[in-house]
């Protein structure tokens, strides 16, 4: 049975690991390499890396740094962070990246989806969604750069668009649920999961095992990515990385999932 | 010595450092030259049926390739589109393929009940191996890998399937011929059942 991937996914800002609430307010958590070291050993089942610094600074990708996470992951890999051209996608690829993500560039030009896709293969081409509810209406707009740009678009036309482009992944990424901890929206996951025929991951507002069962009942198999999740513990958000084993995945957030 | 063939694609370093890890050496290959006194060979490979075929054929390395794994039996593993390339032929691009395991590579959405398929099939899988697999030997019954692809190596000979995999259809996922092993998923990101595949054929 194909299963659910359960996905840290992990910011970067200023070559430092941060966690932030609602896209602000980041909290130095610690040293990348080392959380992913530490997701070696729990093998965990895929990563996601965010430089949350790169586009709105407008600055090349750190392509040493993400060398070294890279050589040191031992597990599928997503970048994302400042990537605008076909080039430094190739470049990322070619440090043993398996996945780069987009954002704001290919949501300006999506034609530049279909570019990269045709140079590194669909599969590797990730599109990040940010989004949040319109005011009084219930249409999510994509926002851009850190959450600070909107681009008035609902995320549900925007990602069909960008699947058409080409993209092999969408992650819809909830900036009203960051950092939370109170649940994903689940409705919205579903409404994306009915939309496109490539696979979904969800990002935003996981506080337990029981909210990702909740997602992985709803929607099937999806990834379920979190952030605040894996990096604190306790009520006083103490910096302390967790995943769960092979059997608490089973157990508690695929229980009861049908063989599709 | 192991040699990693480096026609650029695919994860090349994964590799070399998984077989670190178990003081296992490997070298990587980048011409006809550097795959002298190879006794396995692993062949990786990303993105399009084509595109890999194109820069092996233009690495310099194909002619003495087809004299090992042909002539000599080197042992070899292809990886992903590396193992899908091994096959005569394939629905996602024009060239032939290398035709070292009888087979030609389809898209899951040609078969007419899987068009609304979810592509590609992303994510962790079990496996289910052949029993005397040599490959799998020792490895937990419960073995899952990293899958990530939307076509599948369709063996013309049954006796080439070393082990299936569940996507909307069971579908090989392991092939063999004699000497010529191919995986379409991952082992170098599969954590430790595909250290312990990676091992296997190591020690073969």
């Amino acid at each position: 049975m194909l299963r659910p991937r359960i996905i840290p996914c992990l910011l970067i800002q200023d070559g430092g690991l941060v966690k932030t609430v609602k896209f602000k307010d980041p909290k130095y958590v610690g040293d990348p390499i080392n959380a992913v070291k530490i997701f070696n050993e729990k093998e965990a089942d895929e990563l996601i890396v965010i430089d949350i610094d790169a586009t709105v600074n407008g600055v090349e990708p750190n392509y040493l740094q993400i060398a070294k996470l890279a050589a040191e992951c031992r597990m599928p890999l997503c970048y994302g962070g400042g990537v605008s051209t076909v080039e430094q996608a190739k470049r990322i690829i070619e440090l043993g990246v398996e996945k780069v993500a987009f954002s704001s560039s290919a949501l300006d030009n999506p034609k530049l989806i279909a570019e990269i896709a045709a140079e590194i293969g669909r599969q590797s081409v990730v599109v990040v969604l940010d989004h949040k509810k319109r005011l009084l209406s219930n249409i999510h707009d994509v926002w851009t750069h850190n959450g600070t740009r909107n681009t008035k678009r609902s995320v549900l036309d925007v990602a069909q668009e960008v699947e058409s482009f080409g993209a092999g992944e969408i992650v819809l990424n909830s900036i009203e649920n960051d950092g939370r901890m109170k649940g994903y929206d689940i409705a919205l996951s579903k409404k994306l999961r009915d939309s496109v025929c490539i696979p979904i991951t969800i990002l935003g507002g996981a506080g337990s095992y029981e909210d990702m069962h909740a997602l992985v009942q709803a929607c099937g198999v999806v990834g379920v990515a979190a952030g605040s999740f894996f990096v604190f513990k306790g009520p006083y958000r103490a910096v302390l990385i967790s995943y769960p084993s092979a059997r608490q995945k089973d157990d508690l957030i695929y229980s009861g999932l049908k063989n599709r | 010595m192991i040699k990693i063939i480096d026609y650029g694609l695919g994860n090349i370093r994964a590799f070399v450092n998984v077989y670190r890890r178990l003081h296992i050496p490997v070298e990587i290959a980048k011409s006809s030259a550097d795959l002298e006194g190879a006794t396995k060979l692993i062949l990786p490979g990303v993105g399009a049926f084509d595109s890999a075929m194109e820069r092996l054929n233009a690495s310099g390395m194909r002619e003495t390739l087809d004299f090992l794994v042909r002539e000599k039996k080197v042992p070899v593993l292809g990886i992903c589109v590396g193992m899908q390339i091994l096959a005569d032929s394939s629905q996602e691009g024009m060239l032939p393929g290398l035709g070292w395991v009888p087979g030609t590579v389809r898209y899951f959405r040609s078969v007419p009940e899987l068009q609304t398929l979810a592509l590609p099939h992303m994510g962790w899988n079990d496996v289910k191996p052949n029993q005397d697999s040599a490959l799998f030997k020792d490895l937990d019954c419960e073995a899952r890998f990293y899958f990530l692809h939307s076509y599948w190596f369709d063996c013309f000979e049954k006796q080439n399937v070393e082990a299936v995999a569940e996507y909307g259809l069971r579908f090989t996922c392991v092939v063999r011929n004699g000497n010529v092993y191919g995986v379409q998923f991952h082992p170098e990101k599969s954590h430790h059942f595909g250290v312990g595949l990676l091992k296997n054929f190591a020690e073969l």
